[in-house]
């Protein structure tokens, strides 16, 4: 529960939704004497437990409290539901609770956030008991309607059976009777080798509004009376506002308002946008930048090489054996460091949330990763308690893990304070959104590996250097000081651990943080992790003269779902065939977010700096898969993320500022440079992985590996643009 | 003031002559299916057709499209059926996140109406819209869907 949650709700206040713009639920409490209460939708329309609502036509409105952004997540939430439920799935649709709403009812859908691959993983449970709790009373209502024993009846496509007589009716005529049972204390669920709707690719249930323009993103909310904010932030992270000078910016067209945010932002509010920004452009605006102007790229990148230096504190992450004392005493090590830049995440979408506040009440409209935490951002930034806040989620136009951040919530939130009355959209610029990300962190590597006489590895040395998330995002998760998710890919043990066995071994961070917020970006620590780890394991199969794939097999005997996605993608990619002439391979695995994960790539090289990729071949084994067509474009998507990120991302500080302004500075990948990636789903079951990230870790060391058998040469810095190569 | 013609219908508009297209579509005509990326013609999601042809309407001025026949996503569809790129996008399962493909569907109409049978070099040259969540795959295919219909 988030601290920022008021404990004083007004539990007698029975009606607690919202009717307006974002389609947002709202609820009643039907109370008649000497019955079980019935809860009703909007629309009145009976809840079956907390996660159906069956309407008299028999569609089934299933609820979602983690949040679509494109990952596909609303729809494989609703086949769990609708795999228990037994209903018609072309009756389904979705609609989102509101985190005031869940507050107000003790939480009763769990957790909003999304991220960390978690939307399906870690609802699973829980949603598919919402369904199957749903479909008993559903079943229980029809045999008390026909008087006979609920077990010789059965539920399938919406329609329950007597199975003696034969007899049918439907979930919407036998909704409202069983609304008003007691929900069963425990439900069973099916065997997976039952599922019928889990595991099939069917179509998502939110394309057709996105093909038509009619979907309502953040950007698009209007509310009657709504005037529109553009803001500029410090660009020194930490530094603050000193003055603006309203006066010349006074009679522009359309500006109604300049209001300070915070401490350290100014914005404009204005009749429409456009005219927000051209004022807030114009707009004399003084910083105290303070001491963080000094820093640049150059100043971070001295500072992390330090921590590179053995004698400077570090936290072990990993370890078995003495790897020091075996280095010092081989036959032969090898050594070499690497660097991984910030990246901004760039959702195609800038940040944005609309707001009203008033004495008694403040809504928010808004696309975000975690309804709970924006709406914790609402109480904060308000001062008013839970009932009288409501946060309503609409689309995000890409979330990456942005969204899960509340900064642009707060915001919006402080600007309404200041205009009371009046509905307040603020959006970012681009050039906002580029100046104020909460960047993927900065980090180096210098990794050691040590062998015997025969060429075994019996070492291998990992020390990290860089920049912790949860130092900035949530200190109260770090353990004695350390980072637990700085070792992602690279843990001991988890969701998601290291896949090799060397007998030697010591992986350490040494933490080292920038005054540049870091941030949760698609992949998180696995991205520099998997770079590091992997080119580095190419790097030790040459010096033991042994091929990248035979070089790893032999030290994974000990970790068989690691071993088989490295082993399906090299059969798909063809790794013991020779690759068409001029075409080179590279390949990679890791452990990200509960699934095994592995990828090859197939490139050519032309004068050295162009490259052409020509085949991505990507497997996952996240145990179950909900809906395969769902996670293949995840896994492609992974790949168009992390590849842009390797070839033109990279966002580099000066003046203590973000330099990159916007996507002439921060390119992304277009269609011309993507070939078709090929999944390889291998499922193996009994247990839940994540799917949105884990390949994104893939991406970048199966091409830079592919470049080094291409050229002979090794690239150990991100992004490749700094070293004039790039898509041919 | 400016008259600008949207999806066949005359707008008569408040907005200086040096306003965006873009933000003269999505404030004052009120057709919010054009999306604003970059505002500066890079990433293709405020992709309209200005007589016919695909325009980023962040980078033209309200007085520079006055006279001529603009079509946002809004106006691809006739009253009763969408065009067959979005119905291509929907049995494909095309969008993931979804914003950047209303300026997606009106590059690729765009294509299809120069060229009904696009190779795959026409659509690397013609297509160059950024989606950050990568439905370039699906993008691809559909196009192929389409052309070979």
């Amino acid at each position: 529960m988030n601290k920022h949650l008021s404990p004083k709700m007004n539990r007698r206040a029975f009606v607690i939704g919202s009717a307006a713009v974002g389609a947002g639920l709202a609820i009643g409490l039907d109370i008649p004497f000497g019955g079980p209460a019935v809860v009703r939708a909007a629309d009145g329309s009976p809840e079956i437990g907390a996660w159906v609502v069956i309407r008299p036509d028999d569609t089934v409105v299933i609820r979602i409290a983690r949040s679509e952004m494109g990952q596909g997540s609303l729809t494989g939430l609703a086949q769990l539901v609708a795999e228990e439920l037994e209903c018609d799935w072309t009756k389904v649709t979705t609609e989102y609770p509101t985190p005031g709403q869940s507050v107000a009812r003790k939480r009763v859908w769990g957790d909003f956030s999304t991220g960390g691959s978690r939307g399906i993983r870690s609802s699973q449970d829980y949603v598919r008991k919402g369904g199957a709790t749903a479909r008993v009373m559903l079943i229980q209502a029809a045999a008390d309607a026909w008087k006979v024993p609920a077990s010789e009846c059965t539920a399938a496509n919406s329609v329950i059976t007597h199975t003696r007589s034969g007899r049918t009716t439907t979930y919407g005529k036998v909704a409202e009777a069983a609304a008003k049972l007691t929900p069963p204390a425990d439900v069973k669920l099916k065997d997976p080798k039952d599922w019928k709707l889990i595991g099939k690719g069917v179509k998502r249930l939110d394309t057709v509004d996105k093909t038509t323009g009619a979907m309502i993103y953040g950007v698009d909310v209007k509310l009657p009376g709504m005037l529109n904010a553009a803001i500029k932030d410090c660009p020194v992270f930490g530094g603050k506002l000193k003055s603006f000078d309203e006066a010349k910016i006074a009679g522009m067209k359309g500006v109604k308002k300049v209001v300070k945010v915070g401490d350290t932002a100014v914005a404009v509010v204005a009749d429409t946008w456009w005219h927000a920004k051209t004022a807030l452009e114009a707009l004399p605006i003084v910083w105290d930048e303070g001491d963080n102007a000094k820093v640049s790229s150059a100043s971070i990148a001295k500072w992390l090489a330090e921590g590179l230096d053995d004698a400077q504190p570090a936290y072990v992450g990993n370890k078995n054996g003495d790897a020091k004392a075996a280095i010092a005493s081989a036959a032969k090590k090898v050594e070499a460091v690497y660097s991984y830049p910030y990246q901004n995440h760039a959702t195609m979408e800038p940040m944005n949330a609309t707001a009203i506040y008033t004495a008694d009440k403040c809504e928010v409209w808004c696309g975000t990763q975690n309804g709970e935490a924006a709406f914790a951002a609402v109480l904060e930034a308000s001062g008013l308690p839970a009932e009288k806040c409501d946060v309503h989620k609409v689309m995000p136009g890409g979330g990456f893990g942005r969204r899960g951040q509340t900064d642009y919530v707060r915001q919006a939130v402080m600007i309404a304070r200041q205009m009371p009355g009046t509905p307040i959209k603020l959006l970012w610029s681009r050039e906002e959104d580029m100046a104020q990300g909460r960047y993927h962190p900065i980090t180096q590597c210098k990794m050691t590996g040590a062998f015997d006489a025969n060429n075994n590895l019996i070492a291998l040395h990992y020390r990290l250097s860089g920049q912790s998330i949860l130092f900035s995002l949530r200190p109260e998760a770090l353990q004695n000081g350390m980072d637990p998710v700085a070792f992602q890919g690279v843990a001991q043990s988890g969701d998601a651990a290291f896949g090799y066995s060397v007998p030697n071994l010591l992986i350490e961070h040494a933490m080292r943080n920038p005054h540049v917020p870091p941030g949760f970006w698609r992949g998180v620590n696995v991205n520099h992790n998997a770079i590091y780890m992997e080119c580095f394991m190419d790097e030790l199969a040459q010096a033991a003269g042994q091929d990248p794939l035979e070089f790893r097999r032999k030290l994974m005997g000990n970790h068989p779902k690691h071993l088989a996605v490295l082993n399906a993608v090299a059969e798909k990619i063809g790794w013991d065939t020779p690759a068409p002439q001029g075409v080179y391979r590279g390949i990679a695995q890791v452990m990200g977010y509960g699934s095994y994960v592995a990828g090859a790539a197939e490139i050519s090289v032309t004068d050295g700096s162009k490259i052409k990729v020509h085949r991505i071949v990507a497997s996952t084994d996240p145990g179950y898969i909900v809906n395969p067509a769902q996670v293949e474009r995840q896994i492609a998507g992974s790949f168009v993320y992390g590849l842009s990120a390797l070839f033109y991302g990279g966002c580099t500080v000066k003046d203590g500022k973000i330099e990159q302004t916007n996507f002439d500075t921060y390119n992304s990948m277009r269609i011309n440079e993507m070939p078709k990636v090929e999944s390889v789903m291998v499922p193996s079951g009994g247990f839940w992985g994540g799917v949105g990230e884990p390949t994104i870790g893939v991406a970048a060391p199966a091409v830079l590996n592919a470049y080094f058998a291409a050229t002979g040469k090794r690239i150990r810095s991100v992004p490749l643009r700094d070293q004039n190569i790039t898509f041919a | 003031m400016a008259n600008l013609t949207i999806n066949g219908k005359t707008f008569t508009l408040d907005v200086e002559p040096d306003t965006p297209l873009l933000w003269a579509i999505r404030e004052n005509a009120g057709l919010t299916g054009t999306k604003y990326g970059c505002g500066i013609a890079q990433c293709g999601a405020c992709t309209v057709h200005m007589d016919g042809v695909a325009m980023r309407s962040c980078g033209i001025s309200v007085s520079e499209a006055e006279g001529k026949k603009i079509t946002t996503i809004e106006g691809l569809s006739s009253a009763d059926s969408l065009h067959k790129v979005q119905e291509a996008w929907i049995a494909q399962d095309v969008p993931q996140c979804g914003y950047c493909q209303s300026g997606m569907i009106m590059a690729v109409a765009a294509l299809l109406n120069e060229k009904p049978k696009p190779t795959d070099a026409d659509i690397d040259e013609a297509i160059t819209n950024i989606c950050r969540c990568g439905t370039f795959q699906q993008v691809r295919e559909a196009i192929h869907t389409i052309a070979s219909a």
